[in-house]
């Protein structure tokens, strides 16, 4: 502890001997730092105003950009569990075959072929389809492949292996494994493609085509469910929700207290 | 400075009575004796809540005492009759789970199966999976990963995704550092909470380098309609405030012998689960054949969660 220190007059108070230029150079600097401290603390402190108490980004279509989604906005993909009633049914037609499939997913209406094709001779030439099937776009090695490869000119109804063997459309499996082994051997594994039911019990499975359309195999891209909430917009969305709706209702005393962080 | 001692026993005599003439013992024991009195007067249920035993030395008949007042506290919050399993791991069954990350697209069907599933919170949003997405040209880089994509379509060819949420790991450092014990790791592998008895020290969160453990701020809201009725005691029902939660390879469904949700909400197939000790199990197969690799596994927490290239 020096007195002398604490009495001592702060540097650029004027006292200096003239002569000396060091004190009156640091004079100028600060009077140059002053607005420049204050900017930056103004600076900062707006950066830390918008991350901390930001407002929800109201995105241009008016949507709150940061709602919280739940499962309850999605009914179409989160409904009711049907897959046990499915496996009994299954279960009961397994005798049958080899794998409890579901039912292959025609477009509706489409299926027997016969019901048309009875009436029209097979045409084997490469042309782009008509009316019933001019949505068919074939991306399926398109350049060595056409539609009597896999069906069969014949029987309407059926697959045809390139055995020549028919095929029931419910075990398209058997087609698509021709040239596919290695899929073919994980899916009856249960490592290739979806299996729903008992790990230790019944289960069951797609066809290749749920997932694959045949004729154009890769599987299709989707619309991804929205992403999480931010941290730092959970306190926001959990208040304009609890003001909302009935969630406020269920426990009025509830502090919404920072759970932002 | 010295103590005037006479002043503290100025109201007492030489019995060591105080003025309303009542003894230490004889107050200790009036107390004793009421408090028994109360919760011998009180329901099963209450006593039970009251005097909690820790979850695993609990009796076959304590257990389903616990589930039944579970069961009564969720109908009382939610209004709605439940059923609340108390099944224990199964002998012989050592779960594993597998993801194809050859498959994922990212579609995040998976993280609101599983919000559906477990009864998670709504408000404030409590999600267990997160789907990160990563540059193809960068590969595993947690630092650079993504989890708030959202383009019109998914997968983007330059992107891949993995989904974590919590591996299970044989050695979990998770469980290591609870305080109280609150979390453990059940025979079957399936490392659960115990949110009776969680103090929500966070302790847990801190240690999982997998950010698979999620905190109740707030007591959790979501509608009972919206409420998953098959509940299991260390699984989905309905979390209080100030706990932590997180996967339980959904407990409920798992020991019944179910797939969990977020494998059969799966649309590409990349999720499978099983018991690694059936050799003719996918677990076990994928274990074999395919390439597969664990997070972090610098770590040593030997997770029960893996990743593998099914192509």
């Amino acid at each position: 502890m020096s007195e002398d220190a604490t009495h001592k007059p702060p540097p650029g108070d004027g006292e200096v001997p003239p002569g000396t230029t060091g004190d009156e150079f640091s004079i100028a600097q600060s009077n140059a730092l002053v607005p420049l401290l204050v900017m930056f603390a103004l600076t900062a402190l707006v950066i830390f105003w918008i991350i901390v108490r930001a407002e929800p980004v109201v995105s241009p279509e008016g949507a709150v950009a940061n709602k919280a989604y739940g499962p309850g906005d999605f009914p179409q993909i989160f409904g009711e569990d049907t897959v046990l009633a499915g496996l009994e049914q299954d279960a009961a037609k397994q005798g049958a075959q080899a794998f409890a499939v579901s039912a292959p997913p025609f477009t509706e209406g489409i299926f027997p072929c016969s019901q048309c094709h009875a009436d029209i001779p097979p045409n084997p030439e490469r042309r782009p389809l008509p009316e019933m099937h001019s949505d068919i776009v074939l991306h399926h090695d398109e350049q060595n492949r056409w539609c009597l490869d896999c069906h069969d000119a014949t029987n309407r109804d059926q697959l045809r292996s390139a055995s020549g063997a028919l095929i029931p459309f419910t075990e398209s499996y058997r087609l698509c494994g021709q040239c596919h082994g290695t899929q073919y051997r994980d899916w009856r594994s249960g490592v290739h493609g979806k299996r729903v039911g008992f790990w230790n019990g019944p289960k069951r499975y797609l066809l290749c085509v749920h997932c694959h359309n045949p004729h154009s195999p890769r599987f299709a891209s989707l619309k991804p469910l929205p992403p999480p909430v931010r941290p730092q917009f959970l306190r926001a969305e959990d208040a304009a929700a609890a003001g909302g709706t009935a969630h406020a209702a269920e426990d009025p005393g509830e502090e919404h207290a920072a759970h932002a962080r | 400075m010295p103590v005037d001692d006479s002043s503290r026993d100025a109201g007492r005599d030489e019995t060591g009575s105080d003025p309303v003439g009542l003894s230490r013992r004889q107050f200790l024991t009036a107390v004793g004796v009421a408090a028994a009195g109360v919760l011998a007067g009180c329901s099963p249920e209450t006593r039970e809540a009251f005097l909690q035993k820790y979850f695993r030395e609990l009796s076959p008949e304590e257990l389903e005492l616990r589930a039944a007042r579970l069961r009564t506290a969720v109908h009382a919050r939610f209004g709605k009759d439940v059923q609340m399993s108390t099944l224990a791991a199964q002998p012989g069954v050592s779960f594993a789970y597998a993801l194809d990350l050859s498959r994922c697209i990212g579609c995040r069907r998976c993280v609101y199966a599983c919000v559906k599933e477990n009864n998670q919170s709504r408000h404030p949003q409590i999600q267990w999976i997160r789907v990160l997405e990563m540059a193809k040209s960068k590969g595993i880089d947690f630092k650079d990963a993504n989890p708030y994509y959202d383009p019109e379509k998914v997968p983007d060819p330059h992107h891949f995704y993995l989904p974590v949420a919590c591996q299970h790991c044989r050695t979990p450092p998770c469980t290591k550092v609870c305080p109280v014990g609150a979390t453990w790791t059940d025979p079957d592998g399936i490392v659960v909470i115990d949110y009776d008895w969680c103090i929500g020290c966070r302790c847990c969160m801190s240690a999982c380098p997998y950010g698979a453990r999620h905190f109740n701020w707030t007591t959790p809201h979501l509608d009972g309609a919206e409420l998953n009725p098959d509940m299991h005691v260390l699984g989905n029902r309905p979390r209080p405030r100030g706990v932590v939660e997180k996967c339980t390879f959904c407990v409920h469904r798992a020991r019944k012998g179910r797939y969990p949700a977020c494998v059969e909400i799966c649309p590409v197939g990349a999720r499978k689960f099983g018991n690694l000790i059936d050799p003719e199990g996918e677990l076990s197969i994928i274990l074999r054949e395919k390439r597969v690799f664990v997070l972090k596994a610098e770590l040593n927490t030997e997770p029960r969660f893996y990743y593998f290239y099914g192509i």
